[in-house]
């Protein structure tokens, strides 16, 4: 068991020193100097030159690499090009937007969806099987932008329950808080509870035609008792898989739907810096993004063990 | 007044026939067995018995069990019986168990379902009843999961819950058939215990007669959804009524027409000292790698003109040999030669690929869907170095179709249109093509019924004689073995424990493994005698 | 509650719902191919006098804040959406495949290792992370999404093309052509692809219905098709401040991006259950 975590570990900090080499690289070669940027065109080449001296910029790009990675080892993202601030201050900020958006919405789409899904399971092929995956099949389709745009001119233009967008921030409460994130929670979950629900009910279908369920019908077990107890914990296995990647989604799918209900989250930063050339900002970013991904990755392998003894013998 | 009673017992499923006017009973203390070839309805008559059926089946007639008529009873009430008063065992061990949950839990949720005992209780008569089925504590705790119990030992535990609670009766469906031999046989004798210590009532269901022969009273033969033919048991011994049912009881007991030829003496194949170990794929760096000997230093001929049989149970070594002889896979020692040449897996030469060709166990999967007959019959011709014109190969594969039993036009047809022992058939065309020396049948008969099966066993007797072919006879089932094998090498574990004339080892058996092989495996004539 | 593995006789048709997408996906790219050659009115030229007006008809899907025609500007807008999605596609089979082919007749060696190892990283990067790193990088436009799209659907293709392709090496059949003398290639073009051809082209239609909406999403934020070409996703984002006076803007452009990618679904989903029944009722 300790080696698999071992093992697992290992490749988990491989893909980030590779990932942080890739988004290195890759803006490297960004076209454009964030020093001239900054000081607008017409800088004199020696205030440049000073600039880019203070920033870092003129050091061998290795060194500059070996210093943002050690730098982020120990939380110093390094001072952003623009605000000439820390970069871990303008992150965080923004992280306790972004991240508690994919939270909400990753709980409310596993709320809705797996009920749904066994549901639908257990009378597949009637009509109301047939209703709830019309009604999956129409939410896979609707980007979750425009379904956020929808959801913004009922509720806070015609209905005014919500307001069309800004967030209060959680100094306001943490009632209040949650209501601004409510109607973007909504917007990112229906798209990926309509995945979600329709992986869950072919699971418990492909499940329910097991062997062992018609052993346990055989026991005396009616169809929901067997269904319950033997259909629902096998079936979870391929769901978690598609929980864990969802977790990206809904990460990415954040920034878009920030852009929709003007959230002080991690999109608009990011698409902030990159228009001013705020390298370093994007690179941290990024980083932090696939970061959370991997390490979610890694928390759906750990579940996958505590789901199936198999796993966990094979690993002992 | 018997335990069970079907009464012109009849199934449809979406309109289409399944059960047609079954009647038979069974009384406690009996044996009932029903016999039949695969789509005979028999598995159907089991489940209709516990009303499990998939949607669109509609039941006809009367089920009358303890006094109740099962048709007119509620699901609810059903649930009761099921589990309580019908114990049900089905043919696949490996998959009639939840993977997720102990053995423990699995067999004690029959007991607490059922009864109004606590949890403590009933765990610990799930404890006592894995005894009974040969699963004791010491060895095999309640915390077990299924993937660490051997087949059989799977069984043990589905047959644990079939009985939990003393039902009066047990349906086995096919309980046996996906165990080797000496696995059933322990099964068999379990189960014919259990019936007499708890007085039950057993319907056993299977396609072999010897089986039945062996542990039943009654029986009862079918065919497409009806009863053939039915009665005591002695009805075999005295004699079977209808031509069908003849037909089956020849089959099982098949003897091959007698083998016209004389092998030769000089070697086509030698395998000398041939061993192949498996090591453990897994990276560690904890713990030094495990090196399994799949084949452990085995030996044999094959003469030009000779039939040999290799028989072993699953996991002996015997698809490992397969492969190294065709060049599939790598040996780690040893040498395998044909005529002149070595047989060596990283480079084989298509003309030593020329001389041996192979027929697969699997009808279904041993075909590309996705070409006609023509294509997967000529598939070998790509050995021959000079091309051959289509019209010679249509020729020749036509040829060859109609030499095994088939229609010359049946070669613009898929694989899916035909029945597997027709697939069967193309898989021997296929294998005669290139005109080899030896052909290996890797189990080619096991997966058909024995009415199909004693006709293919015909034909590969006759083309041995009249193509001057050598065979390598690979099975599970000596009595296969005997019938078209002058030669039988017996493996045990990577390692062949006996070899010789195959009438000689059938005899005088000189091996305990050879003796226990033959006392497991199912024999209709020794299980006649005792009746 | 359960069925049986009963074997259905009844030859296998194409679902109704399959039908209903293929009219769907049908109608929108006829709107797209029409606009090649006419639209109702001119895309480019603006008349504030007409701007915001509601379906009529003259306007049937109505104008938006410029006055230009928002039908007109949805069937140009379908065209850059189904060549970016299309085209993402073709990337992605074509390194894809061939990745996922070898890894499976190489499988359990280092090459083997190094794909999935690659396919795991580019998974790390959430989808909209590449396109944004790419338009960073690249600038913004309906070229650079392509490629942002198309990267991220090699590692899916990789990942189908090997996991089926392993299951047909698996097969007895693949050994009867060794043993017919046919070496990886030839087993791999002869015997393979023809077997996962169908996951394949299921798998097609699934990234079709992905890179419409990740087009949408992209040109949304800015980072797809630049004006003055109209772009669905575009569309929508101009629409957002004006939506409550003119939700029109907002409805028509959205609703032919679900009617797309709707489409594409049902006609996956119908062309999966037609090659393998086994798998009807599975999502």
């Amino acid at each position: 068991m300790l080696q698999y975590f071992v093992r697992r570990i290992v490749t988990l900090f491989f893909t980030l020193v590779i990932a942080s080499l890739v988004i290195f690289v890759s803006l490297e070669i960004i076209p454009g100097d964030p020093a001239s940027y900054m000081l607008g065109i017409n800088a004199q080449e020696d205030t440049l030159q000073a600039l880019r001296q203070e920033l870092g910029l003129d050091k061998p790009k290795l060194e500059r690499y070996l210093e943002w990675v050690k730098g982020m080892l120990i939380g110093d993202f390094g001072v952003s090009y623009t605000y000439r601030a820390p970069v871990i201050e303008m992150v965080s900020d923004r992280l306790w937007v972004s991240l508690p958006l994919a939270v909400y919405a990753l709980i409310l789409s596993t709320l809705i969806s797996l009920p749904v899904g066994i549901y639908a399971a257990a009378n597949r092929g009637k009509i109301s099987d047939l209703s709830v995956m019309g009604v999956t099949q129409i939410g896979i389709a609707v980007p979750n932008f425009w379904f956020a745009m929808l959801l913004v001119y009922l509720f806070a233009i015609i209905l005014r329950w919500f307001s069309a967008g800004g967030f209060s921030g959680w100094e306001a409460g943490l009632f209040l808080g949650l209501k601004s994130l409510t109607l973007p929670a909504i917007s990112l979950a229906l798209p990926q509870a309509s995945i979600l629900a329709r992986v869950m009910r072919s699971s418990l279908i492909d499940t329910l035609n097991e062997d062992f369920i018609k052993t346990a019908r055989a026991k005396g077990l009616t169809q929901n008792q067997a269904l319950i107890k033997h259909g629902i914990r096998n079936a979870l296995i391929p769901v978690l898989t598609i929980i864990g990647l969802q977790f990206s989604f809904l990460m990415a799918g954040a920034i878009i739907i920030e852009n929709v209900f003007f959230l002080p989250g991690l999109g608009r930063l990011i698409f902030q810096s990159i228009a001013q050339r705020d390298i370093i900002v994007v690179e941290s970013v990024i980083m932090l993004l696939v970061f959370s991904v991997v390490i979610v990755t890694f928390l759906v392998d750990v579940a996958y063990v505590i789901v199936d003894p198999r796993l966990r013998s094979s690993i002992l | 007044m018997s335990l069970i009673q079907a009464k012109d017992l009849s199934l449809n499923i979406h309109n289409q026939k399944i059960l047609n006017n079954l009647n038979f009973e069974a009384n406690t203390g009996e044996i009932l067995g029903i016999i039949g070839e695969s789509g005979s309805g028999k598995s159907m008559t089991a489940n209709s018995i516990i009303q499990l059926l998939p949607h669109g089946a509609s039941l006809r007639g009367e089920i009358i069990f303890d006094n109740k008529n099962l048709l007119n009873i509620s699901e609810d009430k059903m649930c009761n019986i099921r589990g309580k008063d019908i114990g049900f065992i089905f043919q696949e061990p490996m998959t009639a168990l939840n993977p997720l949950k102990n053995i423990g839990d699995q067999v004690s949720e029959v007991i607490k379902l059922h009864s109004n005992i606590t949890l403590k209780d009933s765990v610990k008569m799930a404890a006592k009843v894995l005894q009974r089925v040969g699963l004791p504590q010491e060895k095999f705790p309640l915390t077990r999961y299924p993937f660490e119990l051997s087949g059989g030992q799977r069984q043990r535990v589905v047959i644990a819950m079939a009985i939990a609670i003393k039902p009066k009766l047990l349906i086995a469906d096919e309980p046996s058939t996906a165990l080797d031999v000496t696995t059933q046989a322990k099964l068999i004798q379990l189960l014919k215990k259990l019936v007499s210590e708890d007085d039950l009532c057993l319907i056993m269901i299977t396609h072999d007669l010897a089986v039945i022969a062996e542990m039943a009273d009654k029986i009862i033969i079918m065919k497409e959804g009806e009863i053939i033919e039915s009665g005591s048991i002695n009805i075999l011994k005295k004699g079977l009524k209808s031509v069908y049912s003849k037909t089956l009881f020849a089959a099982s007991d098949y003897k091959s027409k007698n083998i016209n030829k004389i092998s030769s003496d000089k070697t086509l194949l030698e395998v000398k000292n041939v061993s192949r170990d498996y090591s453990d794929n897994s990276i560690s760096f904890f713990k030094s790698k495990k090196i399994f000997k799949a084949v452990n230093n085995v030996s044999f001929n094959i003469n030009y003109n000779e039939n040999v049989g290799l028989v072993g149970e699953s996991g002996c070594g015997k698809s490992t040999i397969t492969r190294a002889i065709l060049g599939l896979d790598p040996i780690s020692q040893g040498k395998i030669t044909l005529e002149a040449d070595e047989i060596k897996a990283e480079n084989v030469d298509n003309e030593i690929r020329k001389k041996i060709q192979v027929v697969f166990q699997d009808p279904f999967g041993s075909f590309n869907p996705r070409h006609n007959v023509f294509k997967l019959v000529s598939e070998p011709l790509f050995l021959q170095k000079e091309k051959v014109k289509e019209k010679e190969k249509y020729e020749l594969v036509e040829g060859l179709l109609l030499r095994v039993g088939l229609k010359a036009s049946d070669s613009k047809k898929y694989i899916h249109e035909f029945s597997g022992g027709q697939r069967q058939r193309i898989a021997i065309a296929r294998s005669l093509i290139v005109k080899p020396k030896l052909i290996i049948l890797d189990e080619a008969v096991s997966a058909l019924d024995v009415s199909i099966r004693a006709q293919i066993l015909d034909l590969l007797v006759e083309l041995s004689e009249n193509f001057g072919l050598s065979y390598l006879f690979i099975s599970h089932d000596l009595s296969l073995v005997q019938s078209i094998t002058t030669k039988v090498l017996v493996m045990k574990s990577g390692e062949i424990v006996e070899a010789g004339e195959t009438a000689d080892v059938f005899k005088f058996p000189k091996h305990e493994y050879t003796k226990t092989l033959l006392d497991s495996s199912p024999n209709l004539q020794k299980a006649l005698k005792k009746l | 509650m359960f069925s049986f593995k009963f074997k259905n006789k009844k030859k296998n048709n194409l679902s109704l719902s399959f039908w209903v997408g293929l009219l769907f996906v049908f109608i929108v790219f006829l709107l797209a191919l029409i606009s090649f050659i006419w639209t109702p009115y001119d895309v480019t030229s603006l008349v504030i006098s007409e701007r915001f007006k509601g379906p009529s008809f003259s306007h049937v899907l109505g104008t938006d804040h410029f006055g230009r025609d928002i039908l007109s500007m949805i069937m140009v807008g379908a065209q850059t959406s189904i060549a970016v999605a299309l085209v993402a596609v073709g990337i992605g089979i074509f390194f894809g495949l061939p990745l996922g082919m070898i890894a499976a007749a190489k499988r359990g060696t280092f090459f083997d290792d190094l794909v999935m190892r690659f396919n795991d990283l580019i998974f790390a990067f959430p989808a909209l992370i590449i396109a944004i790193l790419i338009t960073a990088i690249l600038g913004p436009g309906a070229f650079n999404a392509i490629i942002a799209i198309g990267i991220f659907n090699i590692p899916v293709f990789a990942r189908v093309a090997r996991g089926a392709a392993l299951t047909q090496w698996s097969k007895e059949y693949i050994l009867a052509a060794k043993v017919s003398g046919k070496g990886t290639f030839l087993i791999s073009i002869e015997h393979i692809i023809p077997n996962i051809l169908n996951l394949l082209i299921v798998q097609a239609t699934i990234q079709f219905s992905l890179g419409i909406l990740a087009e949408a999403g992209l040109s949304y934020v800015g980072l797809g098709a630049q004006p003055p070409i109209p772009s669905l996703g575009r569309m929508l984002a101009d629409s957002q401040t004006m939506i409550s006076i003119a939700p029109h803007m907002a409805i028509f452009p959205g609703m032919v991006i679900v009617i797309t990618v709707l489409g594409l679904n049902l006609i996956g989903d119908g062309l999966r259950d037609y090659f393998d029944p086994k798998l009807r009722g599975s999502s």
